[in-house]
């Protein structure tokens, strides 16, 4: 056998033709999933999802029948699905929303019925036209079908879903800024505590916020039964991970693969899968998990893909976006690009994230200019640590949310990996790597 | 420029209708404002904050907050350029400074001819097809210099006037179920307004406007994203 033998969960159909028609979704047992769940109570639905044991796929990991488990006993309660992905180097979402917008929507619609919600919001991310185009397309079909709105297949259960457009802001990722957002707001993340929308959410009203790819996983859950699911995987991680595979490799792209099953090694270098490094050069580092995860090097490439496996080796899954460099890649320009997002992406309500970000920024740039001193090291670290104190994994937080953390982990990494690489720009006053300068436009200050 | 016209005001009205909150529809109100005028200006922002119950300032507030958001024109169309690190590893600021050199602007500025506005963006989540570029936000991937020439000489020449709307036009597909589902659901949050009488799906208030549901032309078979999802099983033809 081998790692890609798994049933793929979520991403089976995506290649059919016209994969985002009722059509194409009704040949393939589309809404059979719901069917199934609406002849259970929501209480049976909600324990086949604890045993099936679905880790968020949004980022967190956390498990989505326990925070269904969370909701506070109030009226109305809400369900929010978190389409918003902008994690640099994580298109596995948008993937699912374009291609199988049925999917989600079934997905949340058997969410939505077993924690007794009143209504239904697919935040989807701004830059994602197609994919709103899609998702509202199918929403139309849906409801024409008897899928959403009133009396659904008939069981006399009623529920409306809206699909709301984001308009371009990393931070509504986070769910409370999302909600915030969802609101009419600026997508400032809430203090905590409370911690969770579940207690307090959407207007105040008790709320499940849940990942695009999380829900999409629901049909098959209902039809295959929990036990299936939980069989594929091992320990928390169960059921199939996609991946999304970008960087110095031959075939990039989503692949959905079981938990626990593969390695870094299969991924990356699996010919059905990543295919090897480009032009066969050697790998030097690769991102385990999107641009906040901590770095690893060629000797982790055997770490298994699941989310207890990669946290054992000082970092994360997050969403599952794998990005790989090879022997050719400037680590301090690649930790510029990552810290330059952030900062750029700070909603600014933190001082350490909205100041420190910057500074992590300029003092990179600097020294992939020729600008660096010796001295640049130590600040950039000291730096961090105020931003995340003790720069350590997981990270210490000083901020409302994790995306001030989320600053360190990039350059502190390159720093401990590659101390000779940044010490080889100071002393030599350029960029080692080609081309040397980036463009003027971006290397103003 | 202008306050929505009478048809966008009634679409506007629909869709504060599905939300138990009408500052809810805030966001998707901008959207429409933005695909009214290509931007937002002072004059809709207030209109906007008429019908949602709120200052202009507050509508200001929440805009400003987004990057989709322009309160300046730009021009018919928004080139925006990924340059995060999967684009980064793959060539991104050399076709950024290729950009810059063929339309003769540095991002954020506008070619004189008001067509083009460049922009140095953020992930845009097509990493498979890296490095990649949107314009008004729909995807082009694996681009290289040839083929952003030939992407910028096929919008001068409207060749891709049916898969790309001006600036400003988000989502050309529209909701044709009006309150009545919401009516069933929200039940504890009040449900829409009694009053509110939804627009009849089909009619148009203004000659030529697109009726409700999918708008003429629109082909939602556009080959823009599908390489991201092509790779499942192998490399896809680049598009």
């Amino acid at each position: 056998m081998t790692v890609t033998d798994a049933p793929r969960i979520v991403t089976r159909r995506l290649r059919r033709p016209q994969s985002w028609t009722l059509a194409s979704y009704l040949e393939d047992g589309g809404y059979d999933g719901l069917r199934k769940a609406l002849s259970m109570s929501p209480e049976e639905v909600h324990d086949a999802v604890n045993v099936a044991n679905i880790l968020g796929r949004g980022g967190a990991g956390f498990e989505a029948g326990r925070k269904w488990g969370m909701l506070a006993k109030s009226t109305p309660v809400y369900l929010a699905i978190n389409g918003d992905e902008s994690e640099p180097a994580t298109f596995k979402d948008h993937a699912l929303i374009e291609a199988d917008p049925h999917q989600l929507i079934e997905g949340a619609l058997i969410c939505a019925y077993a924690v007794r919600a009143d209504q239904v919001f697919l935040y989807v991310r701004g830059e994602f036209p197609l994919g709103i185009e899609r998702l509202q397309a199918a929403l139309n079909e849906a409801y024409a079908y008897g899928a959403v709105g009133r009396d659904i297949l008939g069981s006399g259960w009623s529920i409306d879903i809206v699909v709301h457009p984001g308009a371009g802001a990393y931070i509504c990722g986070e769910e409370t800024a999302l909600l915030e957002s969802l609101e009419g707001k600026r997508g400032y993340p809430r203090i905590k505590p409370p911690y969770f929308p579940a207690a307090v959410g959407l207007y105040g009203a008790p709320t499940i916020v849940n990942n695009v790819e999380t829900v999409s996983n629901l049909p098959w859950v209902m039809l295959n039964g929990a036990a299936a699911f939980a069989a594929l995987g091992e320990g928390r991680s169960k059921g199939t991970k996609v991946l999304a595979l970008s960087g110095h490799v031959k075939r990039p792209g989503n692949y959905e693969l079981e938990f626990a099953k593969a390695s870094f090694r299969d991924l990356i270098y699996d010919p059905a899968l990543g295919g090897g490094i480009r032009e066969d050069r050697e790998l030097k580092a690769f991102i385990p998990g999107g641009a906040s995860s901590p770095w690893l090097g060629p000797e982790r490439l055997d770490v298994l893909l699941a989310n207890e496996k990669i946290a054992e080796v000082g970092t994360m899954a997050g969403s599952g976006a794998v990005t790989v460099m090879d022997e050719d890649t400037c680590v301090v320009r690649a930790a510029w690009r990552i810290v330059r997002f952030f900062h750029r992406e700070s909603c600014g309500q933190c001082t350490p994230c909205r100041e420190g970000g910057g500074w992590v920024e300029k003092i990179l740039q600097r020294i992939e200019n020729g600008q660096g001193r010796e001295t640049d090291l130590e600040l950039l670290l000291d730096v961090c640590d105020n931003i995340s104190p003790g720069v350590t994994w997981p990270p210490a937080q000083t901020t409302i949310c994790v995306l001030g953390p989320s600053i360190p982990p990039a350059p502190a990494a390159a720093i401990t990996m590659f101390r000779d690489e940044f010490l080889i720009h100071i002393r030599e006053g350029r960029c080692p790597f080609p081309p040397d300068r980036l463009p003027r436009s971006v290397t103003r200050v | 420029m202008a306050r929505l016209t009478p048809h966008n005001e009634q679409r506007a009205r629909d869709l504060i209708a599905v939300y138990p909150h009408p500052r809810s529809a805030l966001i998707p109100l901008l959207h429409l404002l933005q695909e009214q005028d290509g931007y937002l200006s002072a004059d809709g922002m207030e209109h906007v904050g008429e019908l949602v119950g709120l200052e202009a300032a507050e509508v200001r507030g929440t805009a400003s907050f987004y990057d989709m958001f322009h309160t300046e024109p730009v021009g018919k169309y928004l080139v925006a350029v990924c340059t995060n690190i999967a684009c980064l590893l793959q060539g991104a600021y050399e076709l950024l400074g290729h950009a810059e050199e063929r339309l003769g602007v540095a991002p954020g500025g506008t070619t004189p001819d008001g067509l083009f506005t460049l922009e140095d963006s953020e992930c845009l989540a097509l990493c498979g097809n890296a490095p990649c570029l949107t314009v008004n936000w729909r995807f082009f991937g694996d681009v290289d210099r040839e083929r952003f020439d030939e992407i910028v000489r096929r919008l001068a020449a409207g060749e891709l006037d049916g898969e790309i709307p001006p600036h400003g036009t988000l989502a050309r597909v529209r909701r044709t179920v009006g309150v009545p589902a919401a009516g069933a659901s929200v039940h504890g949050a009040g449900g829409p307004d009694p009053a509110y009488v939804p627009a009849p799906p089909a009619e148009s208030a203004e000659p030529g406007a697109p009726a409700d549901g999918v708008a003429d032309g629109v082909d939602l078979d556009t080959h823009a994203t599908t390489p991201a999802v092509a790779s499942l099983d192998g490399p896809g033809e680049p598009s």
